[in-house]
């Protein structure tokens, strides 16, 4: 249950005040895979913070997200070295192929979104991340094959 | 004492004092767009930037405390280019639409470039396009006009206590928002609008009925009525450019007259009302032992701000309706049945100093039958906007006086507008109904003033009386707090959401002063002091009302009309 995991975060933290406030959102991430609006009310009422700051301090990381990572978790590398290897048409392209923004999962729950600065492969850009997987030098042609790979998966999981 | 130096003239400053402070003390001017009085500067707007010599960059004046011997230009090129290029970089992304602006004509950006004399768009940056949020009753955001200097932020949390809305997101995605980014309306926001008032744009405004009231104006099959707050008589002189302060009573009711308003009735009757109401209530709950200490329940942000924040506190609050309700059933029960109208013909309008009645208006329980109590409220500002739109020469017009049954009021009901009025006439009524004598001195100066939390003991023929009034809910907070705590010797608080009262409430025109506040309030203790009818009780139309309608105080009738309930809201707090 996702109220008891942040219960017990929140009691390793007991009496802590609004400094503890990003180590504690970085917990329940962890735990969790993102920040359930219950989970910023839980944190808000424990550190007595209003959930509107709370909510103002998250959205100011790119580490943290407010909806659930899909089954498969997209990420694209915007960094400057990927960047000026055309990056940008990468991420139009998962965006227009998913139809999902940055940030955001697609209703099934099976794919997630997320832009990071950089994943420390330049030498390989540009890059994308699946699920913890490297994919070097992605075109556009490259990404729409990994994507319709992860559907072709689904597709023979998927119950008949 | 220090001693400084500005453009070449030698002038005196207390220690600690910042630059802008004392520049302004002697008449020059610096611009500024995100520092508020009273509160702890915040230097992000860089529009008050100073050249102080010796100092390889420009200085913010807000910010920077003065120094002896310091010397100071504030005019030279370097700093009008800077302040410019400041002004130049917000207008960079600003949408052009002023003539539909809300603000047009108000809004601080748009002066500040007239200023400056900018001329043409000198940086075209990518426009923001977010939604408006139109979900509150009360308030409507623009996000797309919003320059970003946290002002609503600032006096939401620091003022008010509330923290409905943060900055969202970082650098050039920024904007404010609420919790999660959700609509107004499921925020904490109390709709109190003192966000409205320090806005320097159209980012924020009242959601305006103006159309509404307008159409129902010119609809021949409608009875259409209004009711003015005490604190809207004394502050929409400067709507039109007066002096505040000036007191424009009558002329604003031949005004609503001329508008093509059926009647027209003073909020401060039902005000009278509550008096009796609120007074009895507080008089039963002392000789039955019931719950104090007793809270009032005129404002209606206060009232939400229970509901979210101090849930354990609803037994505490009167369960009289605000003045504006009381008059609104009063107008669709006993006056239609006394012009033998249908309640449903009439619309009736209220005229206030505040946008959190706008909410109050619309809550379920204040619609017996489905029949709202108050269809429609008006800002201060939209009355300005209505008498404008209407061609109306406030200043042309001969003073007249409020109908029958609802236009005679006592003093007491009138001092409502400002911080410690209803406690003020609560006392005089109490002191009445306890012991069948006049209060002997009608003024109670402790609970007078701006003061956020004034304290006062009385003596009612030996029952000693602990009496708080507190106005802001940053303060009310506080005294809540302290009550929790175990805090024991009160026993009636009045607490109004706005720092002062009505008189600086979220409706009130833009651009007022802390003087133009005190003004406001000074007009309202002007009126007690000139007036012969200064006590609640000896208002001969309430006492009518009682005899042809109600019955007496806490009467059945009474209970059904102008009591309510309130409830524990769940909202992101």
């Amino acid at each position: 249950m996702s109220a008891q995991t942040v219960e017990r975060i929140l009691t390793q933290h007991q009496g802590a005040s609004r400094d503890a406030l990003i180590p504690i959102l970085q917990e329940v991430q962890e735990a969790e895979g993102y920040l359930s609006r219950e989970a910023v009310i839980q944190i808000s009422k424990h550190l007595k913070l209003p959930a509107s700051k709370i909510y103002g301090v998250a959205t100011f990381y790119n580490q943290f997200r407010f909806q659930p990572k899909g089954k498969y978790h997209f990420m694209v590398c915007r960094g400057t070295a990927c960047h000026v290897k055309g990056s940008d048409k990468v991420l139009q392209t998962v965006m227009k192929q998913l139809k999902l923004s940055p940030g955001q999962t697609s209703r099934d729950r099976m794919f997630s979104l997320e832009v990071v600065a950089c994943m420390g492969a330049c030498g390989l850009a540009p890059v994308v991340n699946v699920n913890g997987e490297f994919y070097a030098k992605v075109s556009p042609r490259k990404l729409a094959q990994i994507i319709q790979s992860c559907r072709e998966k689904e597709a023979v999981n998927a119950p008949r | 004492m220090i001693t400084f130096e500005a453009d070449g003239r030698t002038i005196q400053a207390n220690e600690g004092e910042t630059i802008l402070t004392a520049l302004k003390r002697e008449g020059i001017q610096v611009p500024t767009l995100c520092h508020m009085e009273g509160l702890p500067p915040s230097g992000a707007c860089r529009l008050c930037v100073v050249e102080v010599e010796g100092s390889p960059t420009l200085t913010p004046a807000c910010s920077f405390p003065v120094a002896p011997g310091m010397k100071i230009k504030t005019r030279s090129p370097k700093v009008l280019e800077a302040r410019r290029t400041n002004v130049e970089l917000l207008l960079s992304n600003h949408p052009d639409d002023c003539l539909y602006c809300a603000r047009n004509g108000k809004c601080d950006l748009q002066t500040l470039s007239m200023e400056m004399g900018i001329r043409q768009r000198l940086y075209r940056g990518k426009k923001t396009t977010r939604e408006l949020d139109v979900s509150s009753p009360s308030i409507l955001r623009d996000p797309d006009k919003c320059i970003l200097c946290g002002r609503c932020v600032r006096v939401c949390e620091e003022v008010q206590g509330i923290s409905a809305i943060d900055f969202v997101n970082r650098g050039s995605r920024a904007f404010i928002g609420t919790a999660f980014d959700t609509g107004l309306n499921l925020s904490s926001c109390v709709n109190c609008g003192q966000c409205v008032l320090v806005c320097p744009t159209g980012a924020l405004s009242e959601t305006s009925s103006l159309a509404d009231v307008v159409a129902a104006l010119s609809d021949p099959d409608k009875l259409v009525v209004a009711q003015h707050a005490p604190a809207v008589s004394v502050s929409l002189a400067e709507e039109f450019g007066v002096k505040p302060g000036t007191d424009l009573d009558g002329k604003m009711v031949a005004a609503l007259r001329r508008v093509g308003f059926d009647r027209v009735f003073d909020t401060s009757f039902a005000a009278d009302l509550t008096i009796m109401e609120e007074g009895s209530e507080l008089v039963h709950r002392i000789k039955t032992g019931g719950v104090l200490p007793m809270l009032t329940s005129c404002s209606p942000g206060w009232i939400k701000f229970v509901e979210e924040f101090y849930p354990e506190f609803i037994p505490n609050i009167s369960t009289c309706k605000s003045p504006q309700q009381m008059m609104g059933a009063v107008i669709k029960s006993f006056f239609a049945q006394r012009e033998a109208v249908d309640p449903a013909k009439i619309v009736s309008v209220s005229i206030m100093p505040c946008t959190a009645k706008k909410f109050e208006c619309s809550r379920p329980e204040m619609a017996p039958g489905h029949i709202p109590d108050v269809d429609y409220v008006l800002t201060t500002r939209e009355l300005g906007q209505l008498l404008r739109m209407f061609g109306i020469d406030l200043a042309a017009m001969e003073p007249e006086g409020a109908d029958t049954p609802f236009g005679e009021r006592s003093s007491a009901g009138k001092i409502f507008g400002a911080s410690g009025g209803v406690m003020e006439a609560a006392v005089r009524s109490a002191y009445f109904l306890i012991t069948g004598k006049e209060y002997p001195d009608l003024k109670i100066q402790p609970i007078r003033g701006m003061h956020g939390c004034k304290e006062v003991r009385l003596n009612i023929d030996g029952l000693e009386l602990g009496a708080a009034v507190v106005s802001g809910l940053g303060q009310a907070r506080k005294l809540l707090d302290q009550i929790k705590a175990g805090r024991k010797d009160l026993h009636f608080i009045e607490v109004m959401t706005c720092p002062g009262g009505c008189i600086n409430g979220g409706g009130q025109p833009l651009k007022a002063d802390l003087e133009a506040v005190k003004s406001r309030m000074q007009a309202l203790y002007k009126i007690d002091r000139e007036e012969q009818l200064r006590v609640s009780h000896r208002n001969k139309w309430v006492l009518r009302l009682y005899e042809e309608f109600l019955g007496k105080p806490l009467s059945e009738t009474s209970h059904r009309l102008l009591h309510t309930h309130y409830a524990q809201r769940d909202v992101l707090l």
